[in-house]
């Protein structure tokens, strides 16, 4: 499991991934082992790996090289407490596992600023290379519940182990306390606290190895920052448990690294590389996944794709819909059985029996499909609605919008597609929402309610983020509001309409099911 | 209420004799006997003060309801062109007293004031103690509020037994569509702005069949039930 020659492997790469113009995961140069947790510093995206690599973003989708940190090493992590930016590094200072975890700080992570110095803090953890430990992979936590600044660090060769920093420093908090051993057979640790309790998150496996390598982040957890950090199964970290968290999948491969991006109001995300990414010629990458929760465990959620979606609100269970009078699907029905002789509904295909005049009572039907009976359908398959066709009769300008019981109608059917050179946010490009089949899209009006215009622009109000919220569901946010700084959220508000309203988390109006069509 | 869910299930259980569906009819048989126009409608009555105040809950319950107008649509386009026909002079600014009759075709219909004790008004029981028709038919309802300051943010926030479309100082500001039941905040217009003194709230109500009713209410900028108004009407008639 262990690779034997990881440190050599962790330092020699060093190569320069510039890739652009992929429309999923990240957009850049994105090329990236063993990333640190992503940190904000005056409004710029830092993340720092192997090898004083460095990568800098404006808006957490398209990344770009940055400088790199004066200490060259292992695996940082970093954190921002008060006025000062905390990098750990690790370095072999011996043969594996002999190592060493630095703590180097700066004001600002902004190479422009004229605060960017970093100063050198020494050793906060080290392994003499006989014990059962390589000090190596550090992850920093500050406990929210406490204050308290802990560091856990190690991989394989022994234990994840867990020392107390000093918030005031970074440093050690008193270098004779001995370490405590969390986990075992894992590396890359790190440590988040959510509802009570405190999560040990792991990378399990094999790295280095490109597609051939078996990372995967695993996660226990414990009502104290000691532990013990169990699985869900009940199995201690320390003898090996962990629940999977996320692992390889689609055209990516061995995920590790883990790092928590918390964005407030409840939307968690957080980084981690690919081993391989496929579609990157199997190069190690940096991915921003979103976080959920599900029955107290963290979950891998994922970023919006490319789609045709119904967009149904939590709140209310109608559908977001163009506010012009529906077709029914197949055409509209009288009620009640069909006279003899009476024309079938637009739409019906050919060979169903015509029902005749007396077949109207339930018990006259052929059964579902059947094509006899009121309720028998036309005894044909329905094909979609032809958006061409009923747009005919929909207003050519500026359309409302609404909410309204979803009916399979091309109204209520919505696009989702990334918009190139248009930025993004964390994880994702922004994309364009347009009723599937159309140039028609959502976009919002001068007084901050939603409209749909009849050409898409390419204007920040017509470009949408999608967050996944903690609970799976999807938050739906305008790049920007016309004369507004707020940023705000696709809403549902009565049982029928639709607005922007600020961002509640503890109300389900902004919660946005997307479901396949 | 959906005439034809009634009509259509009497005749199911008629034919299939189902426990479910005999029980189902027997439940709407009841909504279905018309009371005689002598039985007044028991949650209205006429205004005895000059003006009223918000329910609790926000719902304005003072409005001038015209007598009904035979007409029939539901869907969207056909609501639309149904209540922008012109039944009677200034129909869209008119501010009507109590007792007031226009003539629409050869009907002559009469506005009356109406003080509901709930969050709805009931349009069926309004038409029914009056002995007019409540199927196929279009109800006008006006109502003014008068704000103390300039409110901002508010929305309008209605349900309605069926289709309805409604105006605020003579912009249209919502419409719902369908064969549909009242619901609280159902229909929820864009901001708006109430300017100070009075507002002029107009509605147009068409239904199908069956029960018949509306509620109104103005929601702050929070989504909470605004308050701080009055509600009166033109004169009223005792």
């Amino acid at each position: 499991m262990r690779p034997t020659n990881y440190g050599s492997v962790k330092y020699a790469f060093l190569a320069t991934i510039a890739l652009t113009s992929i429309a999923f995961a990240l957009d850049g140069q994105i090329g990236i082992h063993d990333p640190s947790t992503v940190v904000q510093c005056n409004g710029k995206f830092y993340v720092y790996g192997t090898g004083s690599s460095a990568l800098v973003s404006d808006d957490g989708w398209t990344w770009r090289r940055g400088v790199s940190p004066p200490r060259r090493g292992l695996a940082p992590d970093v954190i921002h407490i008060g006025e000062r930016y905390y990098m750990y590094i690790a370095a072999n200072i011996g043969a594996q596992p002999k190592a060493a975890v630095n703590m180097i700080w700066s004001k600002t992570l902004d190479p422009d600023s004229p605060d960017y110095k970093w100063e050198e803090g020494g050793v906060v953890a080290s392994s003499d290379g006989v014990e059962e430990s390589n000090a190596i992979d550090p992850g920093v936590f500050l406990d929210p519940t406490t204050g308290r600044l802990w560091l856990v660090y190690g991989s394989y060769f022994g234990y994840i182990r867990l020392v107390e920093l000093d918030p005031k420093t970074g440093k050690r908090l008193n270098p004779k306390d001995q370490p405590r051993n969390l986990a075992i057979n894992c590396e890359a640790s790190d440590m988040i606290f959510h509802d009570g309790w405190y999560y040990l998150l792991a990378t399990h496996g094999s790295c280095c190895r490109g597609a051939d390598s078996g990372y995967n982040i695993r996660v226990g957890r414990s009502r104290k920052v000691t532990g013990p950090f169990l699985d869900e199964q009940g199995v201690d970290m320390i003898q090996g448990g962990g629940k999977q968290l996320i692992g390889s999948g689609g055209h990516e491969v061995g995920p590790g690294h883990f790092g928590l991006l918390d964005l407030r109001d409840g939307v968690q995300k957080f980084s981690m590389h690919w081993e391989a990414d496929m579609d990157r010629g199997g190069a190690s990458v940096l991915d921003i996944r979103p976080l959920l929760w599900k029955d107290g465990w963290p979950v891998a959620g994922e970023n919006v794709k490319e789609g045709t979606y119904e967009f149904q609100s939590v709140r209310t269970d109608t559908s977001l819909e163009l506010a012009v009078e529906g077709v029914p699907v197949g055409g509209r029905q009288t009620r009640g059985p069909r006279p003899a002789g009476a024309p079938r509904p637009a739409g019906a295909g050919p060979g169903g029996a015509t029902a005749p005049g007396g077949a109207g009572a339930p018990g006259a039907s052929a059964g579902p499909g059947g094509g006899q009976g009121m309720f028998g359908g036309t005894g044909a398959p329905i094909p979609p609605q032809d958006v061409t066709q009923v747009s005919k009769n929909w207003p050519t300008g500026s359309v409302d919008v609404r909410m309204a019981n979803y009916l399979c109608q091309a109204q209520q059917k919505w696009t989702i597609t990334p918009v190139p050179n248009a930025g993004g946010y964390l994880g994702s490009p922004y994309f364009k929402i347009t009723i599937a089949g159309t140039n028609r899209a959502l976009s919002v009006s001068n007084d901050a309610e939603l409209v749909v215009v009849p050409t898409f622009t390419g204007s920040p109000e017509q470009l949408w983020r999608f967050d996944q919220l903690a609970d799976g569901t999807w938050r739906i946010m305008p790049k920007a509001v016309p004369n507004s700084t707020q940023m705000l959220a696709l809403s549902a508000i009565g049982s029928s309409f639709a607005t922007l309203e600020k961002f509640d988390p503890k109300s389900d109006k902004q919660r946005w099911l997307l479901k396949t069509p | 209420m959906n005439a034809f869910c009634k009509h259509f299930v009497a005749a199911l259980a008629a034919l299939a004799g189902s426990a479910f569906l005999t029980i189902a009819t027997a439940s709407s048989a009841v909504a279905q006997t018309p009371l005689p126009p002598s039985v007044p409608a028991d949650t209205l009555m006429k205004p005895v003060s000059p003006q009223k105040a918000p329910s609790a809950d926000g719902f304005i319950q003072r409005w001038m309801i015209l007598e009904p107008i035979p007409a029939n649509a539901l869907t969207q386009n056909a609501v639309q062109a149904e209540v922008k026909k012109e039944y009677f002079p200034d129909q869209f600014t008119v501010i009507p007293n109590d007792g007031d009759k226009v003539s629409v075709g050869s009907s002559e219909l009469t506005w009356h004031a109406e003080d509901t004790k709930n969050y709805n008004l009931d349009l069926y029981q309004f038409a029914r103690a009056l002995g007019k028709e409540t199927t196929n038919v279009l109800f006008w309802a006006v109502t003014i509020v008068n704000a103390p300051q300039e409110m901002h943010d508010v929305r309008l926030a209605i349900g309605s037994n069926a289709a309805s479309v409604w105006w605020v100082n003579g912009e249209e500001v919502i419409g719902i569509y369908g064969d549909r039941q009242t619901v609280i905040d159902d229909g929820v217009s864009k901001r708006l702005m109430l300017k100070k003194g009075p507002n002029i709230i107009r509605a147009a109500i068409v239904n199908g069949g069956g029960a018949t009713d509306f509620c109104a209410r103005f929601l702050d900028s929070d989504d909470k039930p605004l308050k701080g108004f009055t509600a009166t009407v033109g004169e009223i008639h005792k």
